[in-house]
């Protein structure tokens, strides 16, 4: 376990530096940044003033090496346009995103794995045909377009829920949060939905399969054999099993929905990380954008390795001892 | 209860399974019985419905099969027709089954202790502890070797064969009056059959148990059954002891099966094949199902041939047995 562990996050610190020149090229790539952020009209000794305190006169390599020393010590550089350290900007934004993709997981968990197991254990039903025909809606109708028509639905012409922002928050160790006040909730509602659909579909899918599959296992005839209750079959012998493959492939949704939760939190104005990245890269923020990047990498790699951990102990034949990477 | 009484008692058991391609009768009208502390072969190649048997007295048959005439007398209960909480009462402690392949009968990801433990407090209100206790008995009962620590295992820590005893230590764990063994030791090792059968046995006699052993290989049976019940597409096709079975089979398939066993003293010489192979269950004619593979069938084999008793305690479904040889 221990050695599993020093071996992983060896493997995290590379990824990390392979990303961050990705990265870095990447926004070159994109345009300079002083041709939007400073005024047209300024001359041109401000002009070349305002590079050098931006850091921009030197060569790519020279900004890369001192962008990595500072990244080394914590510091990811400070946006150009709000001035305060990028990191710092984007942790306020991130517990409204977070929210929203617990939320927005939480939904599909609860509700896709009871209803992809009905569907799995009456696979001929009318219940289950109807629960696989709304999972394929889920998987193909596209996210924003079912963002605009709840809204259009739900906030303009039955005027039941809100259509945008986060609503009442409270602090919760000093980290507002929406989904424990009824105003919250109503706001957080809809865009949660939103961004849970996608994942629904595939939690149903996944928890079918699994389902479909494990009945079809002598062990499940032999738990049978033995006596067992169907709720005991279903609820222990059958759902410890497909919960395998659920969690591997939500765990790894999970960061999905955290890092492109953007274009929800831009239909329901949602103020957080995803709209954030959006704002940034319009005006060529690259510190934000960087920073934003690494912190998305970082994300990935902790889930990863939190399913891995998870699933070693779903899976007692899985020991992370053994595992390569 | 009488003591003449069999354990189990099966009439005409027939069951189909209602395809959209037609039914496929896999059990056809068969009858047999189970004596206490009996061991019963049952017998036949892959597909001639044995397997479909031992599911339909557990009542655990598949969609779209359907149990649709016949009966299963259990103990003096019918159970064919039993409600399904009845039906779950009886089985894992009245009748347990044992499956062909070890390694797909534990779940993978459940505790040997937490699978035993269920399938003891499914049937009666015992603490968590007792079950443990009596898990422990059970497994050191079929010669598992520091039976405290295993429990603690999961099935992939176990051999195959190791596997195999605990699912029989599952078996036994209600003290049951009849076992049927799926062909329980096909997926294992010679020298590990021979152990598992050894204790099979033992168990029958110490204890009363009836046991139906389902398997295709006569070699199996031979040492272990008392009765033996050779079936062929649905059907019993003969049925008496062990013994006078083996050394003188009346039915054309039994005697083609008995010579397709090689042995020593036919070394050197190719050894026999029943010719052609096992019909489709779709499209069985009205006729004696061996016809077209056998020797001996003539116009009259176009009919189904009633079981008749040539012998005291034999039976056999065929118009013309080989009755000449004994």
């Amino acid at each position: 376990m221990i050695a599993f562990l020093i071996r992983r996050l060896t493997q995290s610190g590379l990824v990390l530096l392979v990303m961050s020149l990705l990265v870095f090229i990447g926004v070159f790539a994109i345009g300079n940044p002083v041709d939007i952020l400073i005024n047209p009209d300024a001359d041109q000794e401000e002009i070349e003033r305002a590079i050098k305190a931006l850091g921009l006169d030197k060569p790519m390599w020279e900004q890369y090496w001192i962008f990595l020393v500072n990244a080394l010590q914590g510091d990811l550089g400070r946006s150009f346009v709000f001035n305060i350290p990028a990191l710092q900007l984007i942790w306020q934004r991130m517990p409204a995103t977070l929210e929203l993709a617990g939320f927005a997981m939480f939904l599909s968990i609860f509700l896709g794995i009871p209803l992809g197991m009905i569907a799995g254990l009456k696979p001929d039903s009318w219940v289950g045909r109807t629960i696989m025909s709304g999972s394929i809606l889920g998987f193909s109708l596209p996210t924003f377009w079912v963002g605009l028509m709840m809204i259009l639905l739900f906030a303009v012409y039955l005027g039941w829920l809100p259509a945008s922002g986060r609503g009442e928050t409270v602090d919760v160790f000093g980290v507002p949060v929406s989904f424990l006040t009824l105003n919250g909730l109503s706001h957080i509602l809809l865009p949660a939905i939103n961004l849970a659909l996608f994942k629904l579909s595939l939690t149903i899918r996944l928890a079918r399969a699994g389902t479909r599959e494990a009945m079809l296992m002598d062990y499940v005839k032999f738990a049978r054999a033995k006596g067992l209750s169907n709720a005991r079959v279903i609820m222990v012998h059958v759902f410890k099993n497909i919960m395998i493959p659920v969690v591997t492939v939500l765990g790894l949704e999970l960061g999905n929905v955290i890092a492109f939760s953007v274009v929800t939190e831009t239909i329901f104005s949602w103020p957080g990380m995803g709209k954030l990245i959006i704002d940034s890269i319009n005006v060529l923020d690259r510190p934000v954008i960087v920073a934003y990047l690494l912190m998305t990498v970082s994300m990935f790699i902790v889930i990863n390795l939190v399913v891995d951990i998870i699933y070693s102990m779903l899976d007692p034949r899985v020991r992370l001892g053994d595992m390569k990477s | 209860m009488s003591q003449s009484q069999p354990t189990l008692q099966i009439e005409d058991l027939k069951t189909h399974f209602l395809t959209k391609a037609g039914d496929v009768k896999a059990v056809d009208g068969i009858s047999f019985n189970v004596n206490k502390g009996e061991v019963l072969g049952l017998v036949g190649e892959s597909g001639c419905g044995k397997s479909v048997t031992g599911f339909s007295i557990m009542g655990l048959i598949d969609h779209p099969g359907k149990i649709v005439g016949g009966r299963i007398i259990f103990n003096g209960t019918d159970l064919v027709g039993l409600a399904e909480t009845e039906m779950r009462k009886i089985r894992g402690r009245k009748i347990a089954l044992i499956f062909q392949d070890p390694m797909m009968t534990l779940n993978p990801v459940l505790r040997i202790d937490t699978q035993m433990i269920e399938a003891i407090q499914a049937h009666e209100n015992v603490s968590r502890k007792v079950a443990r206790l009596r898990a422990r008995d059970a497994l050191g009962q079929v010669g598992i070797p520091s039976p405290d620590e295993r429990l603690r295992a999961y099935p992939h820590q176990f051999s195959g064969g190791m596997r195999q005893r605990v699912a029989i230590a599952i078996a036994l764990l209600n003290k049951p009056d009849l076992i049927i063994a799926d062909e329980p030791t096909t997926a294992l090792d010679v020298t590990i059959q021979a152990q598992i059968l050894y204790e099979a046995q033992k168990l029958c006699r110490d204890t009363g148990t009836a046991m139906i052993w389902i398997t295709h290989d006569l070699t199996v049976v031979a040492g272990l059954a008392d009765r033996i019940c050779v079936m062929y597409a649905g059907r019993i096709v003969e049925k008496g002891g062990i013994d006078e079975v083996l050394d003188d089979p009346f039915h054309p398939y039994t005697y083609g099966l008995i010579g397709s066993v090689p042995s020593r003293n036919k070394r050197g010489s190719p050894l026999y094949q029943i010719p052609g192979m096992t019909p489709s269950l779709l499209k069985l004619g009205s006729g004696c199902a061996f016809r077209e593979r056998c020797s001996r069938a003539d116009e009259a084999c176009k009919n189904m041939p009633q079981a008749t008793k040539p012998k005291p305690g034999r039976e056999v479904r065929c118009f013309h047995p080989h009755l000449e040889t004994s």
